[in-house]
């Protein structure tokens, strides 16, 4: 706090000196760097023997867990931990059964599963009671659409277990959030776990997931949860947080007990906004049912990965499509669950009326069960039925391989060979002394001591754990997809900003790439790119550009229309206006922009391991294959780090230049 | 609602009551043995939104407290209610020094002694107006069909019947605030509360709300503590006025003592647009008997200058003033009367 408005405060005299010191500061930095490379060979590589065996303690701990205790040895009831943890995940396999049982499996005592027809009316049913006619349409239709595209069985089976995963989430986040809620110091206590849970790549935390619980549904939900609980929290904590000051001081007044300021003024009050952490919850939950799927999860997510495996790239298509389908219905039904006011229910009225949609659905439920019985392809579509788009797509990726393959070729090699090459040789030959020092004088110079040492320790990691070279590849492949995201999606968000038609187009379009699994992007590239550090690159362009796109667009929405107004009148030309009044002001909503950017890239990376790079993402997906708790750990805390750092420094960044915030409070 | 009948047994005493924010504070103030000057408080960058403020609020009174933006009106009234813990001093509610109670007996005062009603509402969204009236109760606990008896009551009483099942949205700002009232009312409380009610009430509302404010007072009959910033407000409503500036307590008195007697020019900019003739009575301002024609009909020494205006403007010499047992005590000419009402 004190050393930002000491920076705010300086002379531009003084601000000039600091810049000037700095600068030779860093100077000295890399020229003691390239002299000591020359001098000392632990300088130009990390010595071996100088590395932390964390991974081999963390790997020995785990092999402790799982085989090498035993409570109460030799008498009947003895066990070891895994028998706890599988035996946790026999509670949720049978609830699990029963959803499954219910959507797609049948009940083995010979009772079918729902007919599809009773699903989507239901469907539309809900969409009703929560949003009238409208949303009827969007939730019956999404789910019809799922029947008629022939992947009826799998989207029903990751329904069922989005069904189960999504309250769990949202009871965990909710009473993270309530005990976080309590005073600043929990709080501060639990928010780096919340960073690192975030940072981390999912592909990390699912190998000790495996090892101690194994491989299945459950376990994949247990990292679903790992990956969507913090987003979920913190929005719940938000909405608490913000809950107006005077309705609290009404509660105390009116002499309430902690435990009904809670749950009588703060979560009724924050209604809202816990119901948007719900949403968060379910989309997050989707966002993962995919990488899930690698650790067990049946359903979409695994007939996507099948169909990727076997090269069938329009049913993989189809797959992916309907996992946004079944995004976008849940999405909006619950955003328009989270604003709907509550209505007043006259509570005279006879139970028949005051519950209309129920009877109704109860009502439809049997009658459309009974009809099924009736018209068996009312229950399971026949055959023959089902609509496919597959042949077309792979129609149309045949096309642009045989079209353009020569053209992609030579593209890539120039990018290849006269940009990446020699950026990534350059990373590399940096001496890490010189790399640490520049960062932590970079954090040194945004916030002060203490974010230098932050941002220090957490460079320092990963040269500790042996995984330099790693890490910098990352660096490199992080650091040119977030350079090309800037690049492209900059303009991208300044056009949407500058036109209601165009914004929207836009935005849906973010919605989509949002929503659609990482995994399909990897496919086309593949094969148009061959597998390179390219494609890694334009598969991570693709997931990360969106939030570039979405923030530019919103920084430049939010330049106060009077400021505009100011500068036009002052005789601005358009140019002018754009890089001295508006850039500066939208500014901290870019630069979010960008954290974003380097954490879905960073997220990206995990997954593009899958197509062999060199990087930290391989190091955990090579772990991954072989169930080595340790190396996957470390290699995602090093990933977790590398956008942490990011982070910090983002958000000192923005601490020091969000002129309009600092004029608000 | 006069101050007469106010009576001498006291409600509320706060004594030597200090409030500063910031980062240790009370070891500030025990450091400097509670007295710390203004740029003591200023230079260990700390605020002090209430600065050693003592006054009694009596039986039945109505108190107002007022004073610029920032005063510290709000906080004063905090500290009062415990929303806020004093850094320094007491506040003895009927006997007992409540900054030393347990939370539990505080909780059960505030269920059964106190109302409050605050400038923004402070409604619940989720509930409707009936069911915002019951939350105290409910949380009192008392059994459902009692409290939505009693609820019903109070919307009678502040004029809202037939709204009973709206949300606070869907009412205006004033029928806000009335849901407020019956709210701070439900659980006839001994000491009513109210931190600027109508401030966010724009003036035709305001004006009739506080006829509203007044009716209610006249059936009630509570002790009250008012918040306002508005001087005609305190005028109109007040039995007594504690003018607070930078955290201090400047002046207390009846409006008529702060007209006559502003304490310093702070206190007289507020009362300058005052409506003194309303306000002011003659044995305030009075000459001394002198060589007055005792022959004429005198005015009575506790009629306000309003009412004996004319007799006095149309009297070439000096009117005498009796007491109430017709005792001539004072005298009255035209000189003194537009000297005071015009400030010349
Ligand atoms: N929680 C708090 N933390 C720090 N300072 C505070 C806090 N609450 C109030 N203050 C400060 O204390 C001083 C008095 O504030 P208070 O709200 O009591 O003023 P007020 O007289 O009620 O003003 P208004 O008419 O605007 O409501 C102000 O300078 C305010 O900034
Ligand atoms: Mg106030």
């Amino acid at each position: 706090m004190i050393a930002e408005h000491a920076i705010a405060k300086l002379s531009p005299a003084q601000k000039r000196r600091r810049n000037i010191t700095h600068a030779l500061i860093a100077v000295a930095i890399i020229v003691i760097g390239i002299v000591a490379k020359g001098q000392f060979a632990w300088v130009a590589k990390f010595p071996r023997k100088w590395v932390v065996p964390l991974k081999n303690w963390i790997t020995d701990f785990f092999e402790w867990i799982v085989y090498g205790v035993t409570f109460f040895e030799g008498k009947s009831y003895e066990f070891v931990p895994t028998d706890v943890t599988r035996g946790m995940i026999k509670i949720f396999e049978y609830q699990l059964s029963f959803t499954d049982g219910l959507f797609f499996n049948g009940f083995r005592i010979g009772v079918d599963p729902l007919p599809w027809i009773t699903v989507v009316g239901l469907m539309a049913i809900l969409g009703h009671w929560v949003a009238g006619w409208r949303m009827a349409i969007i939730a019956g239709g999404s789910f019809l659409y799922l029947s008629l595209f022939s992947v009826w069985a799998p989207a029903m089976d990751t329904f069922s277990l989005v069904l189960l995963t999504v309250p769990v989430v949202f009871v965990i986040g909710l009473f993270l959030a309530i005990w976080m809620s309590r005073s600043r110091r929990i709080e501060n206590a639990i928010t780096p776990f919340f960073d690192l849970m975030q940072a981390m790549p999912p592909f990390a935390y699912m190998v000790p997931i495996v090892v101690l619980f194994g491989i299945g549904d459950v376990p994949a939900m247990l990292a679903v949860a790992v990956f969507a609980v913090p987003p979920v929290a913190r929005c719940i904590l938000l909405g608490l947080q913000t809950v107006p000051h005077e309705v609290i001081e009404a509660g105390e007044m009116a002499g309430c007990t902690p435990r009904q300021m809670l749950w009588k003024v703060k979560v009724p009050t924050s209604r809202s906004t816990v119901l948007v952490g719900l949403n968060q919850g379910i989309m997050q939950t989707l966002a993962m049912i995919v990488l899930a799927s690698l650790i067990g999860a049946s359903g979409l997510g695994n007939e996507l990965l099948n169909s990727l495996q076997t090269l069938r790239l329009g049913q993989a298509l189809e797959q992916g499509l309907a996992i946004v389908v079944i995004a976008v219905a849940l999405d909006r039904l619950s955003a328009a669950y989270a604003h709907k006011p509550k209505q007043y229910i006259d509570k005279s009225l006879p139970w028949v009326q005051k519950h209309r949609h129920l009877v109704f659905a109860g009502g439809f439920l049997v009658a459309s069960i009974a009809m099924a019985w009736f018209i068996p392809s009312l229950r399971v579509l026949p055959k023959e039925w089902p609509l496919t788009t597959a042949p077309m797509w792979d129609a149309g990726i045949d096309w642009v391989l045989v079209n353009w393959y020569d053209n992609v070729q030579g593209f890539r090699n120039f990018v290849l060979i006269d940009l990446l090459i020699p950026i990534k040789k350059f990373l590399l030959s940096v001496p890490w002394p010189t790399f640490i020092g520049l960062i932590i004088l970079l954090g040194y110079r945004m916030g002060g001591w203490k974010l230098a040492l932050t941002v220090g320790l957490m460079i320092t990691f990963p040269l500790l754990m042996g995984l330099w070279k790693q890490t910098m590849i990352t660096v490199y492949m992080i650091g040119s997809a977030a350079v090309i995201c800037i690049v492209v999606g900059f303009p991208i968000g300044l056009l949407a900003a500058r036109s209601e038609r165009l914004s929207r187009y836009i935005i849906l379009m973010c919605d989509f790439f949002q929503t659609f699994p990482s995994f399909i992007y990897l496919i086309p590239v593949i094969m148009l790119f061959k597998v390179s550090d390219i494609s890694a690159i334009i598969a991570v362009l693709a997931f990360a550009l969106v939030p570039m796109v979405r923030y530019t667009n919103l920084g430049f929405r939010n330049v106060p229309f009077n400021i505009r107004e100011a500068a036009i009148q002052q005789g601005a030309t358009r140019w002018q206006r754009l890089i001295k009044v508006e850039l500066p002001l939208a500014a901290p909503e870019i630069m979010l922009g960008i954290n974003q950017v380097i954490f879905m890239a960073l997220f990206m990376v995990a997954i593009t391991a899958l197509i062999g790079t060199q990087d930290l993402g391989s190091e955990i997906n090579r772990a991954r294959t072989g169930n080595k708790t340790g190396r996957a750990l470390v290699a995602g805390l090093c990933i977790a780090f590398l956008g942490m750092i990011a982070d910090r420094i983002i958000k000192a960044w923005r601490k020091q230049h969000d002129y309009q915030q600092s004029r608000n409070t | 609602m006069s101050a007469e009948n106010a009576g001498n047994d006291v409600k509320i005493s706060c004594r030597n009551v200090w409030q500063l924010f910031g980062k240790g504070a009370d070891r500030f103030l025990a450091k400097h043995d509670n007295k710390p000057t203004m740029g003591q408080i200023v230079s260990a960058g700390l605020i002090g939104a209430v600065r050693d403020v003592s006054f009694d609020v009596h039986q039945n009174e109505i108190l107002m407290i007022m004073g610029l933006s920032g005063s510290g009106k709000s906080t004063m009234l905090r500290c009062i209610t415990q929303l806020l813990k004093p850094t320094a001093g007491e506040i003895i509610f009927n006997g007992t020094d409540i900054t030393k109670v347990s939370a539990r007996e505080l909780n059960n005062l505030r269920r059964h002694k106190m109302g409050m009603v605050f400038q923004h509402f402070g409604l619940l969204p989720h509930r409707t107006v009936l069911e915002n009236i019951a939350f105290p109760l409910e949380i009192q606990g008392l059994d459902g069909n009692e409290r939505i008896a009693k609820a019903r009551e109070l919307v009678e009483l502040v004029g809202l019947a037939g709204r009973e099942s709206y949300f606070p949205r869907e009412l205006s700002g004033g029928q806000q605030q009335r849901v407020g009232i019956a709210r701070s009312l439900a659980v006839e409380p001994d000491v009513w509360f109210l931190d600027e009610p109508f401030s966010a009430l724009d003036p035709l509302i305001r004006r009739e709300m506080q006829d509203e404010f007044m009716r209610l007072q006249s059936k009630l009959n509570k002790s009250i503590v008012f918040v306002t910033h508005d001087f005609d407000e305190a005028v109109r409503l007040g039995d007594r006025i504690a003018i607070m500036k930078d955290g201090e307590l400047v002046q207390i008195g009846t409006p008529e003592e702060l007209v006559t007697n502003p304490a310093d020019e702070y206190v007289r900019a507020f009362v300058e647009n005052a409506p003194k003739a309303k306000l002011v009575t003659v044995g305030k301002i009075m000459n001394e008997l002198g060589s007055v024609d005792t022959a004429t009909e005198p005015v009575l020494v506790g009629a306000v200058l309003e009412d004996v205006a004319k007799r006095v403007m149309m009297s070439e010499s000096a009117i005498p003033v009796s007491n109430k047992e017709g005792k001539l005590v004072g005298s009255i000419d035209r000189e003194k009367l537009v000297s005071v009402l015009f400030a010349v």
